[in-house]
C-alpha cells in the first residue's frame, strides 16, 4: 500500500495562465509538485526545473547492442558455425551484412528505447487510473502542490495564490498514486 | 497571435474550435453508435475479406498450382502485390518521421491515420511471401533460430532474407511509433468513458497522467523515434528493390533502383493515404480538421515523386538505350511494345502524366479532382510493379521458354481479399481510436486554427 498524498491542485483554462502562474509560483519560492496538460507545453520545462530527458542516450546504447549483435551472429555464423559457399564469396562478406545489421540496430533501439520510455513514465496496464480531474486530458492545465502532512500548514496561501493567477477550478484531493 | 505570423501560412484548424471542441469532434467516433455508411462498408469490407481467406485457405490446401505461375514466370500477381502493399506502408512512416524531422506542421492531421494506414498494408504486403513459400506452416524458417537441423541458418547474404528483417523491423517499429503517440490520447478517451469502456480505455493508455516530464519524455521519444524511422523507411524499400536489383535479369539488374523504388513507393503512399483520407473525412465529418491545405501539402508531394518516377523511367530507357547491350535493350523495348504493352501504358499514363496535372493549383486543391487521380495513381503503381517483375521475366533467354501468365480466379480474390482485410481494419480503427491525433492538433491550435490566422474558411 503506497502512502498516501494530499494534493493541491488549480486548472487554468489556457496554456499561457499557466506559464505566468508557473513564473509567478517560482518568483514567490513556492514548491510545485507538478504540472498536467493535455498537450506538451513549450518553455515549460525550464521552469520546472526539468533536465533535457536522457532516453536518447538509451536509445544509442540500445542500438549499439543491436549492431554488434546482429553483425558478430552473423560472422560467428559464417566464420565458425557453419563456414559455406554462396556464389564463390568470401566467407566473411562485410558488405552483406550491412542490411541486417542496419535493421537490428533500428529494431533494438526502438524497442528498447520505447520499452524504457514505459517504464521511466510508470506507465503500465491496469484497469483503473486515478487522475487529479477528467477534463486534464481535454482542455484544462492543472498545477499541482503537494500538501500532505506538514506541507498542509501552507494549504490556504497556495489556494489563494492559484484562485489569484487565474485558476478556474481549485480543489484538493487524495491521491495514492502520483 | 496573428502579428508575428506569416501572412502566407494557411490555416489547418477550421470552425473557431476550442481545445474542448477539438476532443469533442475527435473522439465523438469512437463514442457514437456507427453511422449506415460505415455500417454498409463494413459488412462489405468483412465480405471481401471471408472471399480472401477462402482463396488463402484455397491455395494452402492445394498448393501454388492454384495460381497461374509458371517455370518462366515464377513471380506474378503475388510479388506484385507485395510489393504494392509494402509501397503504399511507406507513407505512413514518412508523413510521422520525416516530416516531424523537416517541422512540418500539416503533418498533425494526417499521421496517425496514415500510420494507421502503414501498419495495415505492411500486414498485406506480409502475408504474399508468406503464402508464396507454398508451405506457409513453415514459414518460421526464415528466421534464425537454433534448430534441430544443425542448426542449419538463413542465408544472410541473401535480399530476400534482408527483406524478412527489414519488413519485420519496419512492421515493428511502426507499431511502437503509432502506439506511443496513441497513449495521451486514449488517456483523454479514458477520462470522458464510463464502466466497461473506462477500464478498457485505462488499460489501453497505460495509466497516462500528462504530467511535464511524461510530455518531455515523449517528444523526446518521439523525436528520435522520427530519426531511426527515417532512415529504416528508406532502407526498407532499398532492399525490397534489391529483391531484383542483385539478380541477373534484364530489366532487373539496375542499379537505379533503391530511390527509384523509393520514390515510387512514396508515391503510391500518399496517392494511397489521400484516397484513404478523402473517404474519412467524410465518413467521419472531419472535413475541419483534414483540410484543403492538407490535401494541397500531400498532392505537392504527389508531385514530386511522381516526377522522380517519371525521370527515373526515362533514364532506365535512356541507359538501356547507351549501353548498347541488345538484351537490355530488348527488355525494355518488350515492355513497351510487346505482349504486355498495355500493362507499360497504365504504368507511363497513370504515373509520368497523370501527377503533372496536380502543377494547376485548381486541380489541386480540389477534392474531387484529387480522389479521382490518387485512385488511377495507386493503379498505375500496381502496374509499374507488374511491368517490373512479370514482363521481364515473361521473355527470358531461350525464346522456346518464353511465356504468358494471367491470374487464376483465386489469385485475383486474393488481391481483392487483401483490400477486404485492409479496410476490416481501418474501419475497425476508426471506431477504436482518434483518426486524427489529438493532442498534437490541440498544440498547433494557436499557430494554425483559423481564428488565430485571421483567415476564417472559405474553401473547405
Amino acid at each position: 500500500m503506497k502512502t498516501k498524498k494530499n494534493i493541491l491542485f488549480g486548472l487554468y483554462d489556457d496554456e499561457q495562465d499557466l506559464l505566468k502562474a508557473v513564473k509567478e509560483s517560482n518568483k514567490r519560492g513556492l514548491k510545485i509538485m507538478d504540472v498536467y496538460s493535455p498537450f506538451p507545453i513549450h518553455g515549460l520545462d525550464p521552469l520546472l526545473g526539468l533536465k533535457e530527458s536522457r532516453l536518447h542516450i538509451a536509445g544509442f546504447i540500445f542500438g549499439t547492442i543491436g549492431a554488434l549483435t546482429g553483425f558478430l551472429f552473423m560472422s560467428w555464423i559464417f566464420k565458425i558455425d557453419w563456414p559455406n559457399v554462396f556464389g564463390g564469396k568470401p566467407f566473411w562478406p562485410i558488405p552483406a551484412f550491412i542490411p541486417v545489421t542496419f535493421e537490428l540496430t533500428v529494431l533494438f533501439s526502438g524497442v528498447g528505447m520505447v520499452i524504457t520510455y514505459f517504464i521511466i513514465n510508470g506507465l503500465s496496464m491496469k484497469s483503473e487510473t486515478e487522475v487529479l480531474h477528467d477534463r486534464i486530458s481535454d482542455d484544462k492545465f492543472c498545477l499541482a502542490y503537494d500538501v500532505t502532512g506538514d506541507a498542509s500548514a501552507n494549504a490556504g496561501a497556495l489556494e489563494s495564490f492559484l484562485k489569484e493567477t487565474g485558476a478556474s477550478l481549485v480543489e484538493t484531493k487524495e491521491m495514492s498514486d502520483l | 497571435m496573428s502579428s508575428h505570423v506569416s501572412s502566407i501560412r494557411e490555416p489547418l484548424v477550421f470552425g473557431n474550435k476550442t481545445y474542448h471542441n477539438i476532443t469533442e469532434d475527435l473522439v465523438a467516433p469512437t463514442e457514437k453508435t456507427p453511422g449506415k455508411l460505415w455500417i454498409a462498408m463494413f459488412i462489405l469490407a468483412v465480405g471481401v475479406l471471408a472471399m480472401g481467406v477462402y482463396a488463402v485457405t484455397y491455395t494452402i490446401y492445394y498448393g501454388i498450382g492454384a495460381w497461374n505461375l509458371n517455370r518462366t514466370i515464377g513471380w506474378g500477381w503475388d510479388i506484385t502485390n507485395f510489393v504494392w502493399w509494402i509501397g503504399i506502408g511507406h507513407a505512413g512512416t514518412l508523413i510521422s518521421a520525416i516530416l516531424l524531422l523537416f517541422r512540418q506542421r500539416w503533418r498533425t492531421g494526417v499521421n496517425r491515420a496514415a500510420e494507421a494506414m502503414t501498419i495495415f498494408a505492411v500486414i498485406c504486403a506480409a502475408m504474399f511471401p508468406l503464402i508464396h513459400v507454398g508451405r506457409a506452416w513453415d514459414v518460421f524458417f526464415f528466421f534464425p533460430y537454433p534448430n534441430t537441423r544443425g542448426p542449419l541458418w538463413p542465408n544472410f547474404v541473401s535480399p530476400l532474407l534482408w527483406d524478412v528483417f527489414a519488413i519485420s523491423t519496419y512492421f515493428t517499429i511502426s507499431v511502437l511509433f503509432w502506439y506511443t503517440g496513441l497513449v495521451p490520447d486514449f488517456a483523454t478517451i479514458r477520462d470522458r468513458a464510463k464502466g466497461f469502456r473506462k477500464k478498457l480505455y485505462s488499460a489501453l493508455s497505460f495509466g497516462w497522467k500528462g504530467s511535464a516530464k511524461n510530455w518531455q519524455r515523449f517528444e523526446s521519444v518521439s523525436l528520435v523515434l522520427a530519426g531511426l524511422a527515417t532512415p529504416l523507411v528508406l532502407s526498407v524499400h532499398t532492399i525490397v528493390s534489391f529483391d531484383f536489383a542483385t539478380s541477373v535479369i534484364p530489366g532487373w539488374h539496375t542499379t537505379i533502383f533503391p530511390p527509384y523504388f523509393v520514390a515510387g513507393a512514396v508515391f503510391s503512399g500518399f496517392a494511397m493515404v489521400l484516397t484513404l483520407m478523402l473517404i474519412t473525412r467524410k465518413i467521419l465529418h472531419l472535413e475541419e480538421y483534414i483540410t484543403v491545405n492538407h490535401i494541397e501539402s500531400m498532392n505537392k508531394v504527389i508531385l514530386v515523386t511522381g516526377s522522380i518516377v517519371g525521370v527515373a523511367y526515362i533514364t532506365e530507357l535512356a541507359i538501356a538505350w547507351y549501353s548498347g547491350y541488345v538484351y537490355e535493350q530488348f527488355a525494355f523495348l518488350n515492355r513497351a511494345k510487346g505482349i504486355y504493352w498495355w500493362s507499360y501504358f497504365g504504368m507511363m499514363f497513370n504515373n509520368v502524366v497523370i501527377p503533372q496535372l496536380f502543377w494547376s493549383k485548381k486541380i489541386r486543391t480540389s477534392v474531387a479532382w484529387t480522389f479521382f487521380l490518387s485512385i488511377l495513381i495507386n493503379v498505375g503503381m500496381w502496374f509499374e510493379r507488374f511491368v517490373i517483375i512479370s514482363t521481364s521475366i515473361a521473355r527470358d533467354y531461350l525464346p522456346s521458354a518464353w511465356s504468358y501468365y494471367i491470374p487464376t480466379g483465386i489469385e485475383i480474390m486474393i488481391y481483392l481479399g487483401t483490400f477486404g482485410l485492409f479496410f476490416t481494419l481501418f474501419l475497425g480503427f476508426t471506431r477504436v481510436a482518434p483518426v486524427v491525433a489529438i493532442a498534437e492538433v490541440k498544440s498547433i491550435l494557436k499557430d494554425y486554427g483559423d481564428q488565430y490566422l485571421d483567415k476564417t474558411q472559405e474553401n473547405i
